[in-house]
């Protein structure tokens, strides 16, 4: 039974309603979302930059904090050792971007024709990109283990090698290859999963008109494959070298920048300076360098995106 | 065409958004560069500034018209 409103209370209701306009009621429903934000996003930045103009170092937090002006960041873009952790960082990134899009673009070309058990070949695929980092760094540890990890052993079958005589992430001519790798193993899906859209976007007329003019299997793919699937790559290129940038929890767990400092991405000297050495001021300074290459590089990432959408 | 109309177009000429956008993208690329180029101190020195002035700049000339 449909419980009954009297009149009265059922006018005030709807005049309660009637009076807040549409763009009250919008702002009412977002509101939650924006102070949530504020609370989590921006007023965590804005703390940020006023550390980054003082002397705060939390191993001596009585000290009175001071304004230093522009010294922290004077500090780190005069600093040899911050400059070789960020050529370090570039290293990694130009290698796993690299690897990836060959590997992911080669996936691509591969997935792109259909056979049999293509779905299934598919997801097996794309599985390393579903996990955490954090899972991936710990059982890449296990499985690169020099005594009981099972790759050493791989490697010795194929070499004679001891398979105890090496160890990938703790050797200096090695670690920096492993994080490459572990990073290309779980990554390549992704370049792979962007390229194929790509593929799929060549309409099927173009190669047709190419067999009717008699275009080699070569010739289409210089011709019609590659430069129709440019705009997805450089979007994957982009994408993929800001996360590589931005790259913490899989390094911190594989080598945790070491051996010395070989593998010592610029992420993990932020992190030592912060909840090692304590010094707030300055890896405040440093994140907000960081911050500004990221957000500089996401504008140019956005850009591409707009241009893709419009092909 | 009146002064007014005159200037507008004038001024619309200049401050069309694409060169100045790809002008941008060039001070941060160049940045990004800078910043991890292995050769020269001065130019690690000197690439947060760059980044920051085409970020911001890029921030900008993207409301400017078509």
């Amino acid at each position: 039974m449909i419980p009954r409103v009297s009149e009265p209370a059922k006018s005030r209701a709807a005049w309660r309603v009637r009076g807040l306009s549409d763009r009250t009621i919008a702002w009412l429903f977002i509101a939650p979302t924006i102070t949530l934000l504020l609370a989590i996003n921006i007023f965590p930045l804005v703390w940020m930059i006023r550390l980054s103009f003082t002397n705060l170092n939390l191993s001596m937090s009585y000290l009175p904090l001071r304004f230093v002006g522009l010294d922290n960041f004077i500090d780190i873009l005069t600093d040899e050792e911050v400059w070789i952790r960020l050529q370090t960082t570039a290293q990694f990134v130009i290698c796993s971007v690299a690897l990836q899009v060959v590997i992911g673009f080669g996936l691509a070309l591969l997935i792109n024709r259909q056979f049999r058990g293509h779905s299934f070949w598919t997801t097996i695929i794309l599985l390393p990109m579903m996990l955490s980092p954090a899972v991936v760094g710990n059982f890449w540890t296990l499985l690169l283990q020099p005594q009981i990890g099972p790759f050493n052993s791989l490697i010795s079958l194929f070499t004679g090698v001891p398979p105890s005589s090496f160890s990938m992430t703790g050797q200096v001519a090695l670690a920096p290859w492993t994080i490459v790798l572990v990073d290309t193993w779980m990554w390549a899906p992704y370049v792979m999963l962007i390229c194929l859209a790509g593929l799929r976007s060549i309409p099927d007329y173009i190669y047709e008109a190419a067999e009717v003019d008699r275009a080699s299997p070569w010739r289409q793919f210089w011709s019609i494959t590659l430069p129709m699937a440019v705009p997805f790559l450089m979007l994957a290129v982009l994408f993929r070298a800001i996360e590589n940038f931005k790259m913490f929890d899989m390094v911190n767990l594989l080598t945790s920048g070491g051996p010395g400092s070989t593998t010592e991405l610029v992420s993990i000297t932020l992190k030592r300076a912060a909840f090692e050495k304590w010094r707030t001021g300055y890896s405040s300074a440093l994140a907000i360098i960081l911050f500004v290459t990221v957000f500089g590089a996401a504008n140019i990432y956005v850009k591409a995106l707009n241009k893709v959408k419009q092909r | 065409m009146s002064d007014s109309a005159a200037a507008k177009a004038g001024l619309s000429r200049w401050f069309r958004r694409g060169p100045w956008e790809n002008g941008a993208m060039i001070l941060i690329g160049g940045g990004i560069f800078m910043l991890v180029q292995p050769w020269s101190i001065d130019l690690y020195s000197y690439s947060f500034i760059t980044i920051l002035v085409g970020t911001i700049g890029f921030m900008i000339v993207s409301h400017f018209p078509e």
